[in-house]
């Protein structure tokens, strides 16, 4: 009998530890299927953030190595450099990418390393219990901002995926979403493009999804999609901005 | 025997890392080191290996993970306040058990301190430096040629231990000039690293990792990491000892040796039965080196260019069996002949409390 349809081979089968509800899966899966589809399971190195994505070096079936908070970027231009012939993807958090990890992303971008960086933004700190990040929203409610984020207190959301756009360096940059399956379809095909840039050897590529945190945000799972729907895209604008054919932009 | 090129000290270890077989190399400006980078960025390329500036010491360092994770031997090298910013990534690399090579031309300190030689970073490189339990192979040469001697077993231990090596200079060492000897170029075999995150093709996934949640695992893993550095200590300790036989010992590492040597030499000459311990590896730190001459030594005099730090080590070593005296200067100074000698010649009178 012939198999139409069945786990990834760069995933592992084993079940993950992420809240339900948690996007996270979605989007290793998504990776997990890229990999596949590109036929380098056996030559990717893939890169685990400190964050609740962590554990992912437990998920993909590919080598991983697991970096310091931020560092992913650093850590996969090291591995990169020496062995240009393999495809590196490094997977962050937004507290790892856009704060602690801000230098690293921007000059990895700027140099044009060939490597892919997946950035999951779930708006907040997941894995320290929901604190506030750069990404968190005016208003939105942290355990570091309980009244909400105030501008003049805590300063703005930092649309971080933008400035990646304006690096020289920066060959693929795109934001996406997961939140229904039209989305998580164009996640796929953006990651793909993402994954295809760096094999044709065309420079950065970063992929940013935004994610939910239905723990740290207080919501259902539900709930949580319809959040993400309605505050983070009016804010954090899904579409690819820059693509190697000229693509982006807007 | 190779030809004798005559060579600034930074430039040395530059050298020497590309005879050692240095795949990488991770950047980033600070003084006293900038010729290494600066030679290497010239000579790495021309091997057709990897050179790149960092935006940070701890993005190089971190470089270093993620080259030598994928096992290629990297390095990467700075001073003190750069050592300073590498130091989660090189508690990162000794959990997860990288190889690598770390160089450090210490300046004085604290704080940005000032750009010329000291040894106030000894602590920082012998006791860990960053979190928790682990131990870097620590050198501290003293002539250009033990540079770039100690450049190509670093590399070579820190492959067969799987441990970061720190070279501690000092910033005297690396801008002074002496005739050096190099080995040959592709003497090194590289060793297989069955372990490294090169692509899973034809064998299971390898993961480079330092997170051990179970706290039961991560105390496996901690008696593992100890197991190994009592076996590097066992195996590994390197020292000089000059005039085996005499009362009193000098004791001093790197450039300070130089001049305590001379200083010895001076109170010799006026019939003073003087010797000098030299360390060579600062941890694993030479015990031994002591317990052959603790029967009849009267009295040691430890000099550093700090405030008094590897004199403690020397005390642990002496185990009170006799007086261990320090003199040190800081923040650039380096102790003059003649000071080394009065505060010995103080001792041997009776004139020095310990
Ligand atoms: C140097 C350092 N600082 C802080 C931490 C603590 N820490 C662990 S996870 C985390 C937050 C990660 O958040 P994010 O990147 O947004 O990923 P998420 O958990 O939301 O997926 C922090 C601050 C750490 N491990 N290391």
């Amino acid at each position: 009998m012939k198999q139409l349809f069945g786990p990834p081979r760069a995933l592992q089968e084993r079940p993950t530890h992420y809240c339900p509800g948690c996007t996270h899966g979605i989007i290793h899966r998504l990776i997990a299927e890229v990999i596949d589809e590109l036929g380098v399971q056996e030559k990717t190195i893939g890169i685990a953030p400190v964050g609740c994505s962590v554990f992912a070096y437990d998920y993909f079936n590919v080598d991983m190595q697991q970096a310091a908070h931020g560092r992913a970027p650093a850590v996969a231009t090291g591995i990169k450099r020496v062995l240009p012939d393999r495809v590196v993807f490094a997977y962050q958090g937004d507290g790892d990418l856009a704060s602690i990890g801000a230098a690293e992303i921007i000059h990895a971008a700027s140099r044009g390393e060939k490597i892919t960086v997946i950035f999951v933004n779930n708006t907040l700190y997941g894995m320290t219990g929901g604190q506030m990040a750069p990404t968190t929203l005016l208003t939105q409610k942290t355990t570091t901002s309980p009244l909400g984020r105030k501008e003049g207190q805590h300063g703005f959301p930092l649309k971080i995926t933008e400035m990646l756009a304006l690096a020289a360096g920066a060959a693929y940059v795109a934001r996406v979403s997961v939140h229904n399956p039209t989305h998580i379809a164009r996640t796929r095909k953006s990651i793909l493009e993402a994954f295809k840039t760096q094999i044709a050897g065309r420079g950065f590529s970063i992929v940013e999804v935004l994610s939910t945190c239905p723990t740290n945000w207080g919501l259902s799972p539900l709930e949580s999609l319809k959040w993400l729907e309605e505050n983070m895209i009016p804010f954090y604008p899904l579409g690819v901005l820059k693509a190697p054919g000229g693509e982006g932009m807007k | 025997m190779g030809e004798l090129l005559l060579m600034k000290g930074n430039e040395a270890i530059g050298e020497a890392a590309i005879r050692a077989g240095c795949q990488a190399y991770f950047a980033y400006p600070i003084t006293p080191q900038n010729e290494l980078g600066e030679y290497l960025a010239r000579r790495m390329p021309e091997e057709s290996r990897v050179f790149l500036q960092a935006e940070s010491e701890v993005a190089a360092i971190n470089m270093v993970y993620g080259a030598a994770g994928a096992g290629a031997r990297a390095m990467t090298s700075s001073s003190s306040p750069g050592i300073s910013l590498k130091q989660e990534g090189i508690s990162y690399i000794a959990a997860a058990e990288l190889p690598c090579v770390i160089v450090n031309m210490v300046r004085g300190g604290p704080g940005l301190g000032s750009i010329q030689p000291a040894q106030s970073d000894y602590f920082q490189a012998t006791k860990g430096g960053g979190h928790g339990d682990y131990r870097l192979i620590v050198f501290g040469p003293s002539t250009i040629q033990e540079l770039v001697d100690l450049t190509g077993l670093a590399f070579e231990l820190a492959d067969k231990y799987r441990n970061p090596v720190m070279i501690l200079g000092d910033g005297a060492l690396g801008q002074m000039m002496e005739p050096v000897e190099f080995p040959a170029m592709d003497e090194v075999t590289l060793p297989l690293k069955p372990w490294a995150t090169t692509g899973m093709k034809g064998r299971p996934q390898n993961v480079i990792n330092s997170l051990h949640l179970d706290p039961e695992d991560l105390d496996r893993h901690n008696a593992h990491l100890q197991e190994k550095y009592r076996a590097i200590a066992r195996q590994e300790v390197r020292y000089e000892l000059e005039n085996q036989d005499a009362d009193y010992f000098l004791v001093a590492y790197g450039t300070t040796a130089r001049v305590a040597r001379n200083a010895m030499h001076k109170a010799q000459g006026e019939g003073h039965r003087v010797g000098l311990i030299r360390p060579v590896t600062l941890w694993p730190f030479p015990d031994a080196a002591f317990a052959k001459v603790l029967d009849r030594a009267r009295a040691f005099l430890t000099v550093e260019m700090s405030a008094g730090q590897m004199v403690e080590d020397v005390r642990l070593a002496v185990n009170g069996r006799a007086p261990v005296h320090f003199y040190g200067r800081t923040g650039g100074v380096i102790p003059s002949q003649q000071e080394i000698y009065e505060a010995l010649i103080k001792i041997i009178q009776g004139g020095e409390k310990a």
